[in-house]
């Protein structure tokens, strides 16, 4: 396919390899913020064959791994509860929640559906006017434009029974948490691509600036990565943090407007719970005020648990944070697995215990 | 989850502002597509498509670009090999 085979070429991905290994006089420790680069880093082994030049700490950039376990709970209350189905992306299906997961909850009757887009879901909506219709909206900045454009059209159509759980998370908040806190090894960031297409990259000269940390947008295919990350040792080389756009045939500075606008229709900026990391201040979207009757956690409150369990075993968050490799992890292969996951990450497509568990077999036997 | 694939915008459909919806191409597989965040867009342009919206043109130069900047790179290394 045009715009990915050619960044995928074997003769300028050895050539970038070698680069990055000429280029480093130490072993840098960059993060990426994006679960589909961790996912491109691993399955294409990337991160094996610069082991020795840089460690990649695949950061908290798979929105479907920090959902917290309330909205995970109340996504499955509402799959039980009676009209009423549940859409969702494929990925979260399988994510523990308290007691149980969507999946579990569908084998028990609960009302489930995967949908591919939020506006799968207003179709559907369309098509059982008798059902309620209820997104689990999550994502980053990348997805929250096609919810606020379900809210949008759903409203112009006058949809009744159509509401969403507005789960959607921001990626920069994330990133200040870990550049301030008092134990971060991260020495140079990879900007997630895709949330700079939305975005742009502005926002990030005074995270550059603040936090003296290269910043470098990047893409998804082997060279744009390779791209991105010899663009952040040649910065932390010659000691210049800045901010470099390496993912320019996609992300302009000033980002999608449209999109934007899409997004402060709908939502407003509010303090967040992320599975793992606490409260991070301004680190998720809430819809405004005035699009209440499509806020899920408005239309049934008597469904929103009020307790939730987190099941203490799941290192996530420290693998998350790069304090510890995926396989450091006592579960890691035995007691969690895809198909009996104790955690998010190992779940979810884009989580980093996944892409290891998938992408990393040999590694994999001497852990067992 | 931010999962971006590029398509080939090949026949808008509608040019409403919310409802904007066009057929993109996909390694030869037609979609239809919401457009609400790139109005702009020009058929026989690449459209980003994420979660069934199209969320950022792909911009053809810059695209060409990278890969000249790299190819000539890699080409000059090679001759520059041949020759010592």
């Amino acid at each position: 396919m045009k715009y990915l085979d050619e960044y995928r070429d074997a003769e300028l991905v050895k050539r970038l390899t070698d680069q990055i290994r000429q280029a480093s006089t130490q072993r840098w420790v960059l993060m990426d913020v994006c679960g589909g680069q961790t996912h491109s880093l691993v399955r294409n082994g990337i991160e094996q064959s610069l082991l020795d030049t840089v460690e990649l700490i695949h950061g908290p950039g798979c929105p479907v791994c920090v959902t917290p376990v309330t909205v995970i709970d109340f996504a499955i209350t509402l799959s039980m509860r009676p009209n009423t189905i549940v859409a969702s992306f494929g990925d979260m299906l399988r994510v523990p929640g308290s007691f149980s997961s969507l999946l579990d909850a569908r084998s028990k009757g609960g009302q489930v559906r995967i949908v591919y887009s939020p506006v799968d879901a207003l179709r559907i909506a369309r098509q059982l006017p008798e059902k309620n219709i209820v997104f689990l909206a999550v994502g980053f900045e990348t997805t929250a434009p096609s919810t606020a454009l379900a809210v949008l059209q759903a409203s112009q159509q006058g949809l009744k029974n159509f509401t969403v759980i507005p789960a959607h998370v921001r990626v920069q908040p994330a990133m200040e948490l870990l550049a301030q806190s008092a134990d971060n090894r991260v020495q140079g960031f990879l900007a997630a691509g895709h949330v700079c297409v939305v975005n742009g990259f502005a926002s990030y000269e005074k995270f550059v600036h603040d936090f003296k940390v290269p910043v470098v947008v990047t893409g998804f295919e082997p060279v744009d990565l390779l791209e991105g990350i010899l663009e952040c040792i040649a910065c932390l080389e010659v000691k210049e943090p800045k901010v470099v756009n390496r993912y320019g045939r996609s992300v302009t500075r000033e980002g999608n407007k449209a999109a934007q606008e899409l997004i402060e229709r709908v939502y407003q900026t509010s303090d967040r719970t992320w599975r793992g990391f606490g409260v991070i201040p301004r680190g998720g979207l809430s819809l405004l005020p005035e699009w209440d009757k499509f806020d899920a956690y408005h239309v049934f409150p008597t469904s929103v648990p009020l307790v939730a369990q987190e099941r203490s075993e799941c290192r996530g968050a420290d693998v998350m944070s790069g304090k510890i490799k995926p396989k450091d992890c006592p579960a890691f292969g035995n007691r969690c697995t895809p198909e009996e996951p104790l955690g998010a990450p190992m779940v979810s497509s884009e989580g980093a215990c996944a892409a290891y568990y998938r992408f990393d077999p040999i590694r994999i036997s001497v852990n067992e | 989850m931010c999962l971006g694939i590029p398509g080939q915008l090949k026949r808008w459909l509608d040019t409403d502002p919310l409802f904007a919806r066009a057929e993109v191409e996909f390694a030869g597989i037609r979609r239809e597509i919401y457009m609400a965040c790139v109005p702009d867009a020009v058929v026989g342009e690449y459209v980003i498509v994420h979660a069934g919206i199209a969320i950022g043109i792909v911009d053809e130069v810059e695209a060409i670009k990278t890969l000249n900047d790299l190819s000539t790179e890699l080409s000059s290394e090679m001759d520059r090999e041949i020759q010592s």
